[in-house]
């Protein structure tokens, strides 16, 4: 029925469109004009309409200012993002007057010269010093752009020293979900293979590595100290996924076959942050930011920041990967075996309880 | 001279169908890109359907969509079908054959006083490589599965793996085999401008006399010839790994529940390859609408273009720095930070001859004699998109900066405005000042200015809010927001987006209407009708091949001699002899 009605509304908009265009050709035809000549009522119309466009469109991103700025992005919660946050703000500094300056240039230039059949329009081609101008200009700033951009950037990218002390963590995206992994004690991972994805498994570690015995796996949740450095290791099962954290200015793509790194240092807790946003259901996320299949829209984490004091209770409550009681379980076990078993759980305990 | 092997005139499969001519393939390009164009807008129509009220049943895309929105409401995966097919239409389709291959077929040889292009047989080839590619792409939406999904960048492995996806399947393969067609098409025709512009210029008409479009179509074609053979390398790499076993771009893959047997590729080698291509394209879609607007702002301001060499230069140095860029749409690939530095660099440079354009417009109409056609409405709009997206390119570009709004609708919004808004602007544009040209007929001013009107609105009141979302962190290609508490306070700006969409829409029917009413039923057209200096309004309105009935007119002065000093008319032709004391600007 919307149908029928959609589609019965278009065909009489366009015969009304066509009756009416017949209508006001026979009228210009009486005036002795044609449908495509400007006449001077035309440029008088059109030229008046720019500066009512201008100030509609300047009026119209004030109106979205006010209205959805307080929609965007919190304070930054991590230390290199206020650098990027001021970064941001001088960029539009910047920005902002070249806007509105040539806009209204143009707008004005339109509506004052507009077609007069009494005058000639001005006869100038070039000028050296105009040109050199709006060279020289714009090269200073974006060179002063440049390196300002360029500073952060470095910092942003330096790698955090052993002396950091780092939280080191690896998140591991598949589709469509997060896991992260804690590197325990030793500060080491231990090695995973896609080739050894079995069953529970699902980070596909090498149960022979024993640097990945302490190593601690979850899901759903990951948890931050604030104020210590977290070194990230991204890695990805299947295809490329973007590790996207806003409120931290983090971003790295997680690509299959590779491991990228981002490191930050969380500055503002989880309930720090529900008093800022004035929003008790406040969380902090890690969502996915490349098109990775049809539930790309719904891969998310929650991240949650708390004090050192906080973060080491909720650590130690993790269960590691092979809980040690003395000696190794299945160190004998070669990573094809552990792919082809089809054991049932009863026969690899006997298995490792032989070894 | 081409001109003696056409076929008869009479015969109406050689004259419209198999024409060698430059005039009527162009006007196939037009056709044909201006139907994909209108696909492709119909598509992000019904996405905005879903982004506005997600989850709601609509009859509307029941009836349209069928199964791809079982119940009215559109499944996840078709979604990121539409996305994907909406952006390779509109950037391939439209803004590349559609712009490049109507008016650099149109304007080439009438411009520089040449009888037809150097090959009609290869130019021919190219339009009908173009039509075949358009069919394949079309034929994929019908397809089990659907077209391809992952993005108009189909990047692997999710593009290389048909388990990924529904539309990495067969789709996918004929996304492939549509766009190694289209890359044939596109070298035949870029080849085809090169060769003719270097060749075929009529006497007098030196390189610093030809309009600014020839030269905008003129770099443009070398971006083309560049760079469109590394895509099709980076595509031909991806089929193999599709469908031949390789693994140039796949490694340590655990897919469906299995381990693959792939190792050793990277994902990042097929972006590089794609994005070498892929940001020259950029330029490829703006150059020839910053061509086409130069000659229009020109000519209705009945003033020089101000800045003519400078012009030129900035078109080199912009085609120039395109190639160097395209790491900045891989700045959180992971990719060394020294890397990020260098090309942060180079993708800040484009500002300073973007610059110097935008300023040249400026002056340009700064003592002008504006005359408002529906053309010099859509240039006057194209300088304020071009201003408005190129600026936030300044934050995109910087890579510290890039980090948190990579990928995000900031990123929509941005090239949205940049690029398409501009690119489409371009075409318009061009379509109401050739139009008498193409079809010997004038198209509707009235109906040109209600268009030009509710198509900036509408543009900016699609385009503009986004850089809203992508400041509150919300990522690109998601098919709703609504699965984070965090998103929710935005859905007003998706309902407004999507309105504003829905306006523009019916904006470009009104312009379709004035094309189909004005090719058959407009005014006839005078022979120069906007009064302008360039030689293709010397040619007759019926079109004839060779373009010219005599000898061709030869050229004494550069195309901007508008209201020069001294003379009576407001305008002086190209081939009208400079006077005794005369001096030629473009000399």
């Amino acid at each position: 029925m919307l149908d029928l009605l959609i589609i019965v509304s278009v065909v009489l908009g366009i015969i009304a469109l066509a009756q009416l265009i017949k209508v006001l050709d026979l009228a210009s035809q009486a005036r002795g004009e044609n449908s495509w000549e400007n006449t001077d009522k035309d440029n008088k119309a059109q030229a008046r309409l720019m500066p009512v466009f201008l100030v509609v469109y300047f009026a119209s991103i004030i109106y979205q200012m006010v209205a959805w700025g307080k929609y965007l992005l919190p304070v930054s919660a991590s230390a290199h993002g206020e650098t990027i946050d001021n970064l941001m703000m001088t960029s539009w500094i910047v920005i902002f007057p070249v806007f509105i300056l040539t806009h209204i240039l143009l707008f004005y230039f339109a509506w004052k010269y507009s077609y007069d059949k009494n005058r000639k329009a001005e006869f100038f081609p070039h000028s050296n010093k105009l040109e050199l101008l709006w060279t020289i200009v714009p090269t200073v700033v974006l060179s002063i752009l440049i390196l300002y951009g360029l500073n952060t950037w470095n910092n942003i990218t330096t790698p955090a020293s052993e002396e950091d002390d780092a939280v080191l963590i690896e998140l591991y995206a598949y589709q469509f979900g997060w896991i992260a992994r804690y590197a325990g004690e030793d500060r080491e991972f231990g090695d995973a293979n896609v080739r050894l994805i079995e069953g529970v498994n699902a980070l596909g570690m090498d149960s022979t590595d024993s640097r990945g015995w302490d190593d601690k796996i979850v899901r759903a949740e990951f948890h931050l100290p604030v104020n210590r450095p977290v070194q990230f290791i991204f890695r990805a099962q299947d295809v490329i996924h973007s590790a996207y954290m806003p409120h931290f200015r983090a971003q790295m793509n997680c690509v299959p076959g590779m491991t990228t790194r981002f490191g930050y240092t969380p500055t503002i807790t989880t309930s720090e942050m529900k008093g800022i946003t004035q929003n008790d259901e406040f969380n902090y996320i890690l969502l996915c930011n490349k098109i990775c299949g049809a539930a790309h829209y719904n891969m998310q984490m929650d991240i949650i920041v708390e004090s050192e004091a906080e973060y080491e209770t909720w650590l130690a409550e993790q269960k590691v990967f092979l809980p040690m009681d003395g000696t190794p379980k299945v160190k004998e076990v070669a990573p094809e075996e552990v792919v082809d078993s089809t054991f049932t759980e009863a026969e690899e305990m006997t298995t490792a309880s032989i070894n | 001279m081409s001109a003696h092997t056409h076929h008869d005139d009479n015969d109406f499969l050689f004259k419209y169908i198999f024409s060698t001519d430059h005039k009527m393939i162009a006007k196939q390009f037009l056709l044909t890109g201006t139907f994909m164009g209108f696909i492709g807008m119909m598509m992000s129509l019904f996405f905005r359907i879903q982004l506005g009220w997600p989850g709601e049943a609509s009859p509307l895309l029941e009836s349209v969509l069928g199964s791809w929105a079982p119940d009215g409401i559109l499944a996840p995966d078709k979604y990121l079908a539409l996305v994907t097919i909406h952006g390779t239409i509109m950037v391939f389709f439209l803004l590349t054959a559609g712009l490049s291959g109507t008016f650099s077929n149109l304007l080439i040889p009438l411009q520089i006083g040449a009888r037809d292009m150097a090959s009609g047989f290869m130019n021919m080839l190219s339009y009908w490589l173009f039509f075949l590619s358009s069919l394949v792409m079309l034929a994929s939406l019908f397809v089990e599965g659907g077209p391809a999904a992952g993005g108009w960048t189909i990047y692997p492995p999710l593009s290389a793996l048909p388990e990924a996806m529904p539309g990495s399947g067969l789709g996918m393969t004929l996304w492939i085999a549509s766009m190694a067609i289209f890359i044939m098409s596109s070298l035949l025709g870029s080849l085809n401008y090169i060769v003719t512009i270097l060749n075929l210029r009529t006497k007098g008409m030196t390189m610093t006399r030809m309009p600014l479009t020839i030269w905008a179509f003129f770099v443009t074609a070398i971006l083309g010839v560049l760079s469109f053979p590394v895509l099709f390398a980076a595509v031909l790499l991806l089929l193999f790994d599709r469908s031949f076993g390789t693994s140039f771009y796949l490694s340590d893959i655990f897919i469906a529940g299995k381990a693959l047997e792939v190792e050793g590729g990277s994902p990042i080698l097929y972006e590089h390859l794609f994005w070498f291509l892929g940001h020259p394209e950029v330029y490829i879609i703006l150059l020839p609408a910053l061509g086409i607007t130069s000659e229009v702002v020109a000519t209705n301001a009945r003033k020089p273009i101000f800045g003519y060499r400078a012009m030129i230069g900035s078109i080199l140095a912009i085609g120039f720095i395109s190639v160097l860029v395209w790491g900045h749409h891989m700045f959180v690939t992971g990719m060394s930070p020294f890397l990020g530095a260098v090309f942060t660099f180079t993708t800040l440079l484009v500002a300073i001859p973007s610059a110097v354009k935008v300023f040249n417009y400026l002056t340009t109409l700064w003592k002008g004699n504006i005359i408002f056609t529906p053309a010099m409405l859509f240039a006057i709009g194209l300088v304020s998109t071009f201003i408005t997206g190129g600026l936030t390119g300044i934050i995109l570009g910087d890579s510290a900066l890039d980090i948190n709004v990579h990928d995000t609708y900031f990123v929509v919004g941005h090239f949205h405005i940049v690029m398409g808004l501009s690119g489409t602007f371009g075409m318009i544009c061009g379509v109401y000042h050739w139009f008498p040209k193409m079809f010997g007929r004038m198209l509707d001013k009235r109906l040109g200015f209600v268009h030009f009107w509710l198509t900036i609105t509408s543009a900016y009141g699609v385009f503009f809010p986004m850089h809203f979302l992508g400041l509150a962190g919300v990522p690109r290609r998601y098919y709703t927001n609504s699965s984070f508490p965090l998103f929710d306070n935005l859905i007003d700006i998706n309902v407004t987006i999507s309105i504003f969409a829905f306006i523009g829409g019916v904006a470009q029917f009104i312009f379709l209407y004035n094309l189909l009413y004005s090719m058959f039923k407009g005014p006839k057209s005078p022979k120069n009708p906007w009064m302008s200096n360039t030689l293709e309004w010397t040619t007759p309105v019926e079109h004839i091949h060779g373009n010219w009935p005599g000898a061709i007119p030869e050229v004494h002065r550069w195309p901007y001699d508008y209201s020069k000093p001294g003379a009576d008319s407001d305008f002086i032709p190209q081939d009208v002899p400079l006077g005794p004391d005369e001096k030629d600007e473009g000399h």
